[in-house]
């Protein structure tokens, strides 16, 4: 193949100018020779016959007259088994590896395939003469739990192609050929277990999108009633430092009923990286009995590694969740912090003197976000399965203040809003979900009338609250001050979580509707009460058992013996 | 090689613009008598930042470039020396050039990082007791100016039990530099410590390099075996000096005259914080002086995205509230058993004490219980509170049992009968 080449007229932080005079394209790859390395950039702006590239590295040493080799690829990821369990910084280089080869420092221009090199044991699903188009499955192997589908490459153009060869059952290197295809014209196409696409472009192979409409079950109570996630939807969570963002995200990633979570850490502390990465392989998902590590990606680019890199690693995490998709698997994707992602935007945006919107940002911030979360959703593949990417990113806000504009710009495309409030982790609320400020728009695993019932009561009783501030507790009536009662109630026992109890950090969807049930009778109750001393002492009764019942196995004799106290509790005071 | 150029083009603030060729980006250069490193490439248009300012340089200064990037030595003799921002001694000593080290390294690979896991003792009660400093951790002291953050680092130079101190000194006064000099000096710790010092009066480009030069030499150490606590203060005025170089340099301010990479220039620093397996350790203690005491103040703000918690300093103390440390579970399970227990204990009695006093400055009736608290917060705050206070962790958690018991009855602690029943003291 012909090369194409350019050389370096300048530098300025980490973005190059090239001059070049060959064709090339933007985002296109290219590398820069220095010495012995070679370190990668994309093209991000073409103006005659200069092209600038970001260096996904430390610019260092680079001089003018270097030669820079263009690869006429855009910035790709590598798709095929082996993701899973998988490290890898933000393009895709597998931290393990990189480890092994480089020790403990990060050394620029080392770029290791990301797919590791083994055999897998690969089954045919088709036969010679079958008709496959961009999308089929071809084969499987087993990987871990799941059975990984090959499928025809979904880069190649979209028509009908014909299976000529298709390799026997048995054991294959991920890269060795194992089907041949045929298009229209005649022309061979060779497919192997891997193959790349471009992570700037959504995956759109299959039939149709569907409105997300099941929940997507968290076992966090106040996630799953209140402000539900659906499965193909989309949910953001701003807070301020030291609000929990990090922790809620790895209580999901956990916990979440999902077949595949990926997380991509980016832009935050490495210290949080590793508690996942020496974290996850110990616990078991309670659902397959296996390591949670099996069901795990992470990409990370932590906040001291390169910012462009960081630019990179939510896209390259979002395709690696895509292509799940294709399997008919349900993906979680969560990424923290999509506020880094936003200032690496920045970053770029300024080196190119572009006319800066609010804060700096660039102009095209809120388009490129909606543009990100649009590619979550339910599809339906053409095997007639569904299956899901939800994405759920994080947001840290300058001061904790949400009118920021990266907050704002992921509101408006948002299904859910999850806001963290500094108060409720000061006061050790887990989680610090802040019950009158978040929202979603999708349906949850508790019918929604009685939502908003038990949510009504919740903002009388912060009324109440603030009137009493004013007021006192002498001058409210017995009536408010029950309404106050009960909202406090409801947020201790059903909207706080103890995370560090094994029972109550994790709550199955039966439960929590069995639980909510006899809450929504306790709150919509009416009490024979007058004197606020008393009205106290009940609601105090009533927390401390409904707290033990929660820290009861379900359905446990423990279990029922609380259920029965408090049902005993609250009716002997009601009115009829 | 070496060829001289004598014609510069532009100066502008710090930097100054020459036109060259085979130049390297981030190489180092002289220009008249002062280094100078290459920020920008433009075809044969080389930008140099003067670490010495742009004040005085004349067109016709010769202009060197050394075909490397920025170094310092590193070995023993470092110990008890004291260099300015650009790495020059400013003790008289010779000047260094064994063993060069490049500064601003690469990260460390995150999976070969390890869980933090041991504990650095301060003999400082509220830091060993209530938020415990742990190797490789990062941590802010936020502050306001006029409180004794000065006083409270070089405390922790002196009494905190790790091999090598480092001190990367951003505007201080002059005054304070003699104070640190003089304290460690006096106390002995010097031996143990080396200086990087830049004083307000300093040009602003040495400010910026300080935590690099402090950082690159303490992770050497660390390397090598060491346990290395690096101590810089003031990290506000690194970030003001970021500023001033951004602005000068025409980039587009962000947050309030900030550049927009703040977070990641403060990151890129704050993340050299590391516990390497088989080798020793690096800790970063970092003084950030909060201007008109507003945690929303962008360095604040970046910085507590960034570090593993924060020491709040307010009125000559360490704040018990606000303060946190992020890793103090990893370590303080494994220290003595009744050490969280009595944490939360004394945390939580105090709380109430702070509540008692408002109620008291507001005139209400104290009770027998307000009165408890009352001397329960006055001893808490004179015998373990303050700064001077100088006891190992054991010896604080012994006096925290003295002080609950001098105040309390057993049952009104909240703690567990059986951690009273081994420890409470019995004689009283």
């Amino acid at each position: 193949m012909e090369t194409k080449n350019g050389y370096v007229t300048g530098v300025s932080g980490n973005m190059v100018s090239v001059k070049f005079d060959c064709s090339i394209r933007k985002n296109e790859i290219g590398y820069i020779i220095l010495n012995n390395l070679k370190l990668k950039g994309e093209v991000i702006r073409i103006n005659s016959d200069i092209a600038k590239m970001q260096i996904f590295e430390m610019t260092d040493g680079i001089k003018v007259g270097d030669i820079v080799e263009f690869t006429d690829e855009l910035m790709s990821v590598e798709l095929g088994p082996g993701l899973l369990t998988q490290v890898y910084d933000g393009l895709q280089n597998p931290l393990p590896e990189l480890a092994k080869n480089c020790g403990f420092f990060l050394q620029r221009g080392v770029y290791l395939s990301a797919i590791p090199d083994r055999e897998w044991d690969f089954t045919p699903l088709v036969k010679e003469g079958d008709k496959v188009k961009p999308g089929y499955a071809v084969g499987s192997v087993p990987e871990g739990l799941f059975t990984h589908k090959i499928m025809v490459p979904f880069g190649l153009p979209n028509k009908e192609y014909v299976v000529k060869k298709i390799c026997p059952s048995g054991k294959y290197n991920v890269r060795a050929t194992i089907a041949v295809i045929t298009d229209s014209d005649g022309k061979d196409k060779e497919l192997s277990m891997v193959f790349t696409w471009p992570i700037k472009k959504p995956i759109n192979c299959y039939k149709e999108r569907l409105r997300p409409d099941e929940p997507l079950v968290t076992k966090i109570r106040c996630i799953d009633g209140f402000f539900p996630v659906a499965k193909g939807g989309t949910f953001c969570v701003p807070g301020p430092f030291g609000a929990g963002k990090t922790v809620l995200q790895h209580m999901e990633a956990k916990n979440a009923e999902v077949d595949v979570v990926i997380v991509a850490a980016c832009g935050e502390r490495a210290g949080e990286v590793v508690e996942v990465l020496k974290e996850f392989p110990e616990l078991t998902d309670p659902r397959t009995g296996r390591s949670l590590m099996e069901r795990t990606v992470i990409i990370c680019n932590t906040s001291s590694m390169p910012v462009a890199a960081r630019e990179a690693s939510v896209y390259t995490a979002v395709t690696i969740a895509e292509y799940f998709r294709q399997m008919g698997l349900d993906v979680l994707l969560l990424a923290d912090s999509t506020s880094r992602w936003a200032q690496a935007m920045r970053e770029m945006s300024g080196r190119l003197e572009e006319i800066p919107g609010e804060e700096a940002f660039p102009a095209y911030l809120e388009s490129v976000i909606a543009s990100f979360y649009e590619r979550a959703g339910k599809v339906l593949l053409y095997d007639g399965k569904v299956a899901s990417v939800t994405i759920g990113g994080t947001v840290s806000p300058a001061g904790g203040n949400f009118d920021e504009p990266v907050t704002q710009a992921t509101l408006k495309v948002v299904g859910a809003f999850h806001g963290l409030s500094r108060e409720r982790s000061d006061s050790r609320k887990y989680p610090a979900i802040h019950p009158l400020d978040s929202w979603s728009k999708y349906d949850g695993i508790i019918e929604k009338n009685k939502i908003n019932v038990v949510h009504n009561i919740l903002y009388r009783s912060n009324e109440v609250n603030q009137m009493m501030k004013v007021v006192g507790e002498e001058g409210t009536s017995a009536k408010d001050y029950i309404v106050y009662q009960k909202g406090e109630f409801l947020d201790s026992v059903y909207l706080q979580q103890n995370s560090f109890d094994p029972i109550d950090a994790a709550v199955t969807p039966e439960r929590q509707i069995y639980t909510f049930n006899l809450l929504y009778q306790i709150l919509t109750s009416d009490y024979d009460l007058n004197d606020k001393k008393e009205i106290r002492n009940f609601f105090n009764k009533l927390r401390q058992e409904f707290l033990d019942w929660n820290n009861t196995e379900w359905n446990s004799i423990q279990f029922k013996i609380h259920e029965n106290n408090l049902k005993e509790l609250y009716t002997s005071v009601r009115e009829n | 090689m070496e060829k001289i150029y004598t014609k510069i083009e532009s100066i502008v603030g710090n930097v100054v613009v020459v036109r060259a060729t085979g130049v390297c980006n981030g190489d180092l250069a002289l220009v008249g008598d002062s280094y100078a490193n290459v920020i920008k490439l433009d075809n044969d248009l080389v930008s140099l930042q003067v670490f010495s300012g742009g004040v005085g340089v004349k067109t016709n200064d010769p202009v060197k470039f050394l075909g490397r990037s920025m170094e310092i030595s590193y070995s023993e003799n470092l110990l008890g020396r004291v260099f300015s921002g650009s790495g020059v001694p400013r003790d008289h000593g010779p000047v260094l050039t064994d063993n060069m080290i490049k500064i601003g390294g690469p990260s460390v690979n995150p999976s070969k990082r390890i869980v933090p896991k041991n504990l650095i003792r301060t003999g400082i009660p509220m830091i060993d007791v209530f938020n415990t400093l742990v190797e490789s951790q990062k941590l802010p002291i936020f502050s306001v100016s006029g409180e004794p953050y000065n006083q409270l680092l070089a405390r922790i130079a002196m009494q905190a039990e790790v091999d090598i101190i480092i001190l990367g000194g951003m505007g201080l006064k002059y005054d304070d530099y003699l104070f640190f000099k003089d304290t460690l000096e006096k106390s002995g710790a010097m031996s143990r410590t080396i200086m990087f010092v830049h004083t307000a009066s300093d040009p602003t480009v040495e400010c910026t390099l300080v935590p690099d030069l402090s950082l690159a030499v303490g992770e050497r150490f660390a390397l090598d075996g060491k346990r290395v606590l690096v101590l810089l203060t003031d990290m506000t005025n690194f970030a003001d000096a970021q500023k001033e170089m951004a602005i000068t340099m025409e980039q587009v301010p962000s947050n309030r005259g900030y550049p927009g990479d703040l977070y990641s220039c403060l990151a890129s620093r704050y993340e050299k914080a590391v516990d390497f397996e088989g080798a020793g350790s690096l800790t970063i203690l970092a003084v950030t002086t909060m201007p008109g005491d507003d945690v929303t103040h962008p360095v604040p703000d970046n910085t507590g995205y960034i570090t593993e918690g924060q020491y709040y300093l307010k009125n000559g103390r360490i704040e018990p509230f606000g303060s946190l440390s992020r890793l103090k579970q990893n370590v303080n399970k494994d220290t003595r058993d009744d050490h969280r227990a009595l944490m939360d204990a004394m945390i939580k009695l105090y709380s109430s004490y702070k509540e008692s006093l408002e109620k008291k400055s507001m005139g209400f009736l104290m009770t027998d219980w307000d009165n408890k608290l009352l001397k329960y917060g006055a001893l808490f705050e004179e015998k373990l509170m303050d700064l001077s206070v100088n006891i190992p962790l054991e010896k604080a958690l012994d006096l925290g049992w003295e002080i609950l018991a001098d105040c309390f009855e057993p049952n009104e602690t909240g703690l567990k009968s059986t951690l009273i029943k081994e420890r409470w003291p019995k004689n009283l």
